[in-house]
């Protein structure tokens, strides 16, 4: 596509340089060229998207930011009439009668819902490789996984088949996926963007989220999908909400910005840490204020999220029984048969390891040990950072360890997928907003600077993110396959 | 060897809300199966519970009411197990922190009162109901979903005397709150009966047996009974009680057994995550408070200080909801309150025992009643006429005024027609006059019962007295 970004479409669209029509057929032009390399997509939803376009062209009020815009949605975002399969089997053919909330506020903005995209199923993984349909490869090497549960999010964005899609983060799967792409990925605060109709992992840390490939974008999608909504209990009140647009050419002068020394140290690639302590300078000499900072109790978080996010998984996923919707074995005599080989043959390797694990931790005789532990770690790691926000405004750090690793690499130990995790997760216990920035590139792939916020304070990670972004020109490069 | 009873109760009662207490269908019974239902209540990928505030405050309510501590923070939590009338396989319940917990109602036997502690109130939902036929079974989610609250008592009854006490004051202060029917025989109040028996003085409880299928107190009192009569003579022969779940069987009168409970099962209980804690301000309970009706208690207090009934009609008057509220309605309409008890307790209640309805299945309104005995105070109908009328707006449902009226059942007070028919009728028996001169008192009734037979009835018989005794004196 001609355009880098939603904000140049916008205009183009704006100023009747081009049609919704045009937009929207250029995009599947684009869809079709590049989807055999990078295999982003699980459905597609060419022909009202059209048709919808053509309403749009008919009315011709452009003035809306996102009216006639092309996005994507994750496969686990429920699309009223549009295939939702979470990527697995048990849904594989399962067609929602209705809109998750995120979904309906996009169309109400006048977007075109182009697609649904791949991700681990149930959103369980950590490089897309858990998807019952397809291998998803990362937009600047085919041969690297695009990250993980949100990547096809994140590749189908950096290839440029859409300039913005949704994805969703319950232990990074934003925000990983957005560093092994070179795009913006930002995961809100908990209860900022509604969960209704987002199809469950763990509900007390999955978030919805905008991949975009900037910054300035990504304010424009989290200003549409943020708001409280009745239908999620969980979603705050509308006074934590304010544009998002509102401080971000205020630049860095006075913020205090911690380092977040554990994440520099074991397990993380020396340049990606090199890379980190080059942003600090770069923020230190435009008038930021820089210190180290330390999160005790982070070096707990994976085994903590591990057993939370799949207790969670355990009870959310029981839903699927092969009764009222989905997958059904045609292998049955009797209801205990159905349920059983239902659920064998509709899920995958590793929806089964966390229904496992999760099961296991919240039995009897093993809650207190495990879940109850890890509950109370949860706390521990959430006062670790209230104790650091207490005086500064933003903490930064890389998003992952590495950048992307070769797709088959990882996939005979998940304890090494798990460990990938663990700069990303201490942010989901502790329901905090963070995001994934373009830092430049190591050995040829991108990697990210993360940026975590106060609870809803998602307009100072923009503040710092556009700076940097405009300081840096990361954004600017394009895999082969956008050029 | 005697053995201590020890008795404890679960109690479930539906709460009479709109909507579901996750989800906005409709409670609503006897509809088409499925009708009251939505994506919520399917478990549909993506659905999220949005607790009702007003099935907590109604819990709430019944709290108070039963002296419960409330937990000013309390959660939800998933009980998980696999059924087909349980869509997400979970039950959202609350096992770890509750609405409220410790307090107690009072029961009186044999002259004595003690009081059962309660140990907790929860709030949680009910699950559809399955139908099982030759082929196939059914699941209708209708009732997925409906509120429930379950009140567990401590076990500290020692007797089926007390647990049916327990249960009739529940029942009655659990209706006063106005916040569930609270009928047996529809469901919407569940009895699960827990009873065990130890060597008195013993330390430790026995091992129970629960009793499910319980329709009715009396069955409960019935199990109870059997059931502490049949472990009594099973550790008399030596045997073990052995945990199980019993359910009462009306035709044999015993109860049976439904299974052994090897090891309890595991729900896996876990937080809610979907609900955040349910935090309870001072605002709420005094919102509460402020909406909670009067307790049976006040109103024997008002009756009997207020409107000076007396203290057996007072209590008789607010055995039920229905009753009290019925009799209230009445009075405020402006008829004499005594007469009212009278009426409710005596014709109304007669009639409908003798046609088994409620009260409030019954066609009477508290404007007829009302007035009726107005028009009795005022002497423009006699009692006599009065069962007549009634009867037939408690079958009928007739406006008292116009049946009255059209039926011309009104009686005359008209002293200008009566005093010539008087007249006429003590020249025609100047036997009776001097009779009742010469203290034959008799003779007055003789003399009444002419000119009610010449009124057919319809003369004002105090009226007619009057006259008569003014007119024998001139005499």
């Amino acid at each position: 596509m001609n355009f880098n970004s939603l904000t140049d479409l916008h205009q183009a669209l704006k100023n009747k340089e081009i049609s919704a029509q045009e937009v929207v057929k250029q995009t599947f032009a684009e869809i079709k060229e590049k989807e055999p390399k990078i295999a982003a997509f699980i459905s597609l939803n060419e022909e009202s998207s059209l048709k919808y376009a053509g309403e749009i062209d008919e009315k011709g009020d452009f003035s809306n930011f996102l009216t006639g815009i092309p996005l994507a949605i994750k496969d686990n975002i429920v699309t009223n009439g549009i295939t939702t399969t979470a990527a697995s089997k048990i849904l594989e053919n399962f067609v929602p009668i209705y809109d998750a909330t995120v979904v309906k506020k996009l169309k109400n903005a006048g977007a075109i819902v182009t697609g649904k995209l791949n991700m681990d199923e149930f959103a369980m993984g950590s490089s897309t490789e858990t998807s019952a349909f397809k291998i998803t490869k990362n937009a600047w090497d085919q041969t690297k996984v695009p990250g993980g549960s949100s990547g096809g999010s994140a590749a189908a964005v950096a290839s440029r088949q859409v300039l913005g899609s949704l994805g969703t983060d319950t232990g990074g799967s934003i925000r990983q996926p957005a560093a092994f792409n070179g795009v913006v990925g930002l995961k809100p605060t908990y209860g900022a963007v509604s969960r209704w109709g987002v199809i469950a992992f763990a509900s007390s840390l999955d978030q919805v989220g905008p991949i975009t490939t900037n910054v300035e974008d990504n304010a424009h999608l989290l200003n549409v999908i943020a708001g409280h909504d009745e239908k999620d209990a969980t979603s705050a009140n509308e006074s934590c909400f304010s544009d998002y647009l509102e401080d971000l050419n205020k630049g860095v002068k006075n913020l205090k910005i911690g380092i977040i020394k554990d994440y520099l140290t074991e397990g993380v690639m020396p340049k990606v840490a090199e890379s980190v302590k080059n942003a600090a300078t770069i923020l230190e000499k435009a008038g930021a204020k820089i210190e180290e900072v330390s999160l005790p109790n982070i070096k707990y978080a994976v085994p903590t999220y591990y057993i939370i996010a799949s207790s969670e998984a355990s009870t959310n996923l029981q839903r699927y029984d092969g009764i009222r919707y989905g997958y059904r074995t045609p292998n049955y005599h009797n209801l205990e048969e159905l349920y059983v080989n239902t659920r064998t043959e509709g899920f995958g390797e590793e929806v089964k390891r966390r229904i496992m694990l999760g099961t296991f931790s919240l039995s009897t005789g093993f809650y207190e040990a495990y879940f109850k532990k890890a509950a109370q770690i949860r706390t521990l790691i959430t006062n670790d950072f209230k104790r650091v926000f207490a005086n500064y405004d933003l903490l930064i750090g890389p998003t992952t360890p590495t950048p992307a690793f070769g797709i088959g690499s990882k996939n005979d130990d998940p304890l090494q997928m798990y460990a990938n995790d663990i700069l990303t997760i201490p942010v989901n216990l502790a329901g905090l907003p963070a995001m994934s920035l373009p830092n430049g590139f190591v050995d040829g792939l991108p990697i990210g600077l993360q940026i975590i916020g106060k609870r809803f304070d998602e307009k100072t990670i923009y503040r710092l993110a556009k700076f940097y972004e405009d300081e840096t020109k990361f954004y600017q490069q394009k895999p082969e396959i956008a050029r | 060897m005697n053995f201590e009873t020890v008795i404890g109760l679960e109690v479930h009662v539906e709460l009479k809300t709109k909507s579901k207490i996750f989800s906005p269908s409709p409670v609503d019974y006897g509809a088409e199966p499925n009708i009251n239902t939505n994506v919520i209540d399917w478990a549909y990928p993506g659905v999220l519970p949005v607790p009702n505030r007003k099935a907590y405050s109604m819990g709430l309510m019944v709290a108070m009411a039963l002296h419960m501590e409330i937990n000013r923070d309390s959660f939800f939590d998933r009980k998980n197990y696999v059924y087909p009338d349980n869509t997400k396989s979970y039950q959202i319940t609350q096992n770890y922190f509750p609405l409220a917990h410790d307090g107690y109602i009072e029961v009186n036997v044999a002259g004595k009162t003690k009081k059962i502690g309660i140990e907790e109130i929860h709030v949680e939902e009910d699950a559809g109901k399955n139908t099982h036929e030759k082929n196939y079974s059914y699941v209708d989610l209708n009732r997925q979903g409906t509120p429930l609250i379950e009140i567990v008592s401590k076990p500290e009854m020692s007797s089926p005397e007390e647990a049916y006490q327990y249960l009739e004051n529940l029942r009655k202060i659990v209706q006063f709150t106005g916040v569930s029917d609270v009928k047996m025989e529809e469901g919407s109040m569940r009895v699960d009966c827990n009873l065990s028996l130890r060597p008195y003085g013993a330390d430790h409880l026995g091992t129970k047996a629960e009793i499910k299928n319980i329709n009715s107190f009396n069955y409960a009192r019935e199990a109870l009974t059997f059931e502490q009569k049949r472990q009594a003579e099973a550790l008399r022969r030596g045997e073990q009680i052995h945990l199980q779940t019993r359910r009462w069987d009306e035709s044999t009168k015993s109860t049976i057994l439904m299974r052994l409970k090897e090891g309890s099962s595991d729900y896996r209980f876990v937080p809610e995550p979907d609900i955040p804690p349910i935090h309870i301000d001072q605002n709420w309970i005094d919102e509460v408070k402020a909406s909670m009706p009067e307790s049976p208690k006040d109103r024997i207090n008002r009756y009997t200080k207020d409107l000076s009934l007396s203290e057996y009609d007072a209590n008789v008057l607010t055995q039920t909801k229905e009753m009290s509220d019925f009799f209230d309605q009445t009075v405020n309409l402006g008829a004499d309150p005594k007469q009212t008890a009278n009426y409710l307790m005596g014709d109304v209640s007669g009639y409908l025992n003798s046609e088994h309805l409620d009260l409030l299945d019954s066609k009477l309104t508290p404007e007829n009643l009302a007035d009726m005995i107005k028009m009795i105070t005022k002497g423009t109908i006699s009692s006599k006429i009065a069962k007549k009328v009634l009867k037939e707006t408690m079958e009928s449902g007739v406006e008292v005024n116009s049946y009255v009226k059209e039926n011309k059942l009104a009686q005359n007070s008209n002293a200008e027609e009566l005093l010539p028919m008087v007249k006429e009728l003590l020249d025609q028996n100047q036997k009776s006059v001097d009779d009742f001169k010469n203290g034959k008192d008799r003779a007055i009734k003789f003399l009444m019962g002419q000119i009610m037979k010449q009124t057919k009835g319809k003369a004002n018989p105090q009226m007619v007295n009057q006259l008569i005794l003014k007119e024998i004196k001139k005499r």
